[in-house]
């Protein structure tokens, strides 16, 4: 009985010397398994392949820029991006696993999602490719790629979000939820957005697909 | 007359988010305070996108709208850089306060200083294309040319001719309280420009889209260009850039910005038969930094 408890300790001991002596787990193993400190396996949420979950409000991560990636994880954990799921998590992510978690998912190709033919929304299609120059706010798509698929390394993919999760980031933005956006950009296209538009807009982008048609 | 007194501005107020986020920076200054977008309200409204006529002249109508927003692909052997109209004339060239095309169909012919003699609104645009554009300027009669003088004629629908319009070009400038200077137009670059235009200026293509314009190089406009002067840059920058947040810098960063962006090497001015002294004394009696030494370099001598 003494002796056996001995060996387990001793067991537990050397386990635990290995796992702090370990180089930090590689990106696919967080986003398969977590970092066993209190990040999850990511893919449980945000898909398998990355694509996301659009019922649940998780959006996809494949194929978003490397460092759009990271700097969200920091802005969940410093909290200018506000998200009680995401900044225990975030927070629970060192430096080096923030970048290897993000690198994983951006070498992943864009998901082939929206694609809901004939819900082309007029007023959100012309905020997304013509702005709304009246108030000075030029088109969605001048930062975000003529197609919506992202700009590296600063600017994401929007197309194909979810129209729900979309919604809920302009509105982050104008309650001053997320504020973690280079130069205040966003902010400022949201402050010239009417609450329509915004819906407008987001029903539109949902529609599209961030990978190139093939 | 100040044609600025001829507007209303409306001011767009927008609070800032949390001031102690590391990275990206925020604007420098009190331009990290509040950000005010003046936007004239009384300017002339070019007619909308759809009503565009579905005949002969709606055409040509398109086409020039095409060009002008995609001048790689419609004019591209007339380009000589990677720019495109619209990187200059925003909003397709509607955008008041962007030198809009409707307010300058208005105003040619025009004598201009640049070549001493009054010129036709066909010269105008070649000249764009000859230094903006750092190309060669397409024939006066051929289809190019005609295309985008269609749109400018078709956009000016029912705007009084002869007239300097509110909106017209760049609003003028006031002079900056300090000299404009190279280290503090470096900062402000860093902070507000690079993450679209790129840490050395060099702008961001995607594919083969330009995404994002050069600002200096071998793919940004010529030494010959109106935006190389300082003042210009200067004007354009404080009422249009950062994109989307335009009259958010300073009148002092704008004047700093712009002289840190032109004191780089670009592509010759195409006046240039030799000798840099005499081009200098030709063609840049203006603010500019043409033939200034930066560094080790001569601005315009390593210049093809
Ligand atoms: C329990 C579900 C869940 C798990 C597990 C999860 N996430 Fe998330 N994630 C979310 C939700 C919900 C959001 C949207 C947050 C918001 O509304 O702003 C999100 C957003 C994100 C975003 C922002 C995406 C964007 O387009 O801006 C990133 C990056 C992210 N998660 C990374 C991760 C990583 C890395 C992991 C694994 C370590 C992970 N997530 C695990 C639910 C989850
Ligand atoms: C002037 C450039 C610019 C314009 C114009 C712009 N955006 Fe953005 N947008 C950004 C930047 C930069 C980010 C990344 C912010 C960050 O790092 O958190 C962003 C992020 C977003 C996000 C968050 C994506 C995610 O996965 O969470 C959404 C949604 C978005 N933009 C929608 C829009 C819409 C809709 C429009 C047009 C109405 C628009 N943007 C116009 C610059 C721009
Ligand atoms: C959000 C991205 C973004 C930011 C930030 C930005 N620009 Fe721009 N800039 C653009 C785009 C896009 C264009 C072309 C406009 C178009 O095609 O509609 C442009 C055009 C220009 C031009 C026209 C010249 C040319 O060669 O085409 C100048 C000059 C310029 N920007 C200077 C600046 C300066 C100075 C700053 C910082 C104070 C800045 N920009 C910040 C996106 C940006
Ligand atoms: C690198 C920036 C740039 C590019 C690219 C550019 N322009 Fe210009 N353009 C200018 C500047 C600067 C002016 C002078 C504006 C001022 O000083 O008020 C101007 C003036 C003009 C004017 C006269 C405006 C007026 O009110 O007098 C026309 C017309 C014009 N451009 C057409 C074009 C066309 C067509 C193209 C594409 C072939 C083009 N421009 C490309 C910078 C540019």
């Amino acid at each position: 009985m003494k002796i056996r408890i001995s060996v387990s300790l001793a067991c537990a001991a050397v386990a635990y010397a290995a796992s702090a002596l370990a180089a930090p787990p590689s990106g696919k193993t967080i986003a398969q398994q977590g970092n066993g400190k209190g990040a999850p396996g990511c893919i449980s949420c945000h898909g398998d392949k990355g694509q996301g979950n659009a019922g649940a409000g998780y959006p996809y991560l494949a194929g978003q820029p490397k460092a759009y990636l990271v700097h969200q994880l920091k802005a969940f954990a410093d909290q200018t991006r506000k998200s009680p799921v995401m900044q225990p998590f975030a927070s629970a992510l060192s430096a080096e696993e923030m970048d290897a978690v993000a690198e994983y998912f951006a070498a992943l190709p864009l998901p082939k999602t929206g694609g809901k033919a004939g819900t082309a929304d007029a007023v959100g299609k012309r905020l997304a490719t013509q702005g709304k120059w009246s108030v000075g706010m030029p088109a969605c798509f001048q930062c975000h790629g003529d197609r919506g698929q992202g700009v590296a390394p600063n600017f994401p993919a929007i197309s194909g979000q979810s129209e729900d999760y979309l919604k809920k980031q302009l509105e982050h933005w104008r309650k001053g939820e997320r504020s973690n956006d280079p130069i205040g950009l966003m902010q400022s296209v949201v402050g010239h957005l009417e609450e329509s538009e915004i819906a407008a807009v987001s029903r539109y982008l949902a529609t599209l697909s961030p990978a190139k048609a093939p | 007359m100040d044609i600025r007194f001829l507007f209303l501005f409306t001011l767009v107020v927008f609070a800032t988010g949390n001031a102690a986020r590391a990275e990206p920076a925020q604007p420098a200054g009190e331009a990290a305070q509040a950000v005010t977008t003046p936007i004239p309200v009384k300017a002339f409204q070019p007619p909308s996108e759809d009503t565009i006529p579905d005949d002969e002249f709606g055409k040509m109508v398109r086409l020039g709208k095409n060009i002008f927003t995609h001048t790689d692909k419609y004019a591209a052997k007339y380009v000589g850089n990677d720019q495109k109209c619209v990187n200059c004339h925003l909003d397709a060239g509607r955008l008041a306060h962007s030198a809009p095309l409707w307010a300058a169909w208005v105003r040619y012919p025009a004598y201009r200083k640049k070549n001493k003699m009054v010129n036709t609104m066909q010269e105008r645009i070649q000249g764009c294309f000859r230094y903006s554009m750092n190309g060669t300027p397409p024939p006066a009669d051929g289809e190019t040319i005609k295309a985008l003088m269609s749109y400018a004629y078709w956009l000016a629908e029912g705007a009084p001719t002869g007239v300097k319009l509110p909106g017209q070009g760049y609003p003028k400038l006031d002079k900056p309280k300090l000299e404009p200077d190279y280290e503090r137009g470096a900062k402000i670059f860093a902070q507000n420009c690079a993450l679209c235009h790129g840490a050395d200026g060099e702008g961001v293509r995607q594919g083969d889209e330009q995404v994002f314009p050069p600002l200096w190089g071998e793919h940004a406009f010529n030494w010959g260009a109106g935006m190389h002067r300082i003042n210009t840059a200067a004007a354009f920058i404080r009422a249009n850039m950062p994109l989307g947040k335009g009259g958010s810098l300073s009148v002092q960063q704008a004047w700093d910005v712009a002289y840190f962006i032109n004191s780089h090497e670009r592509p010759q001015d195409p006046r240039f038969e030799g000798d840099l002294k005499a081009t200098k004394e030709a063609f840049h009696n203006h603010q500019c930094r043409y033939g200034d030494k930066v560094g080790k370099t001569v601005l315009g001598q390593s210049s093809q």
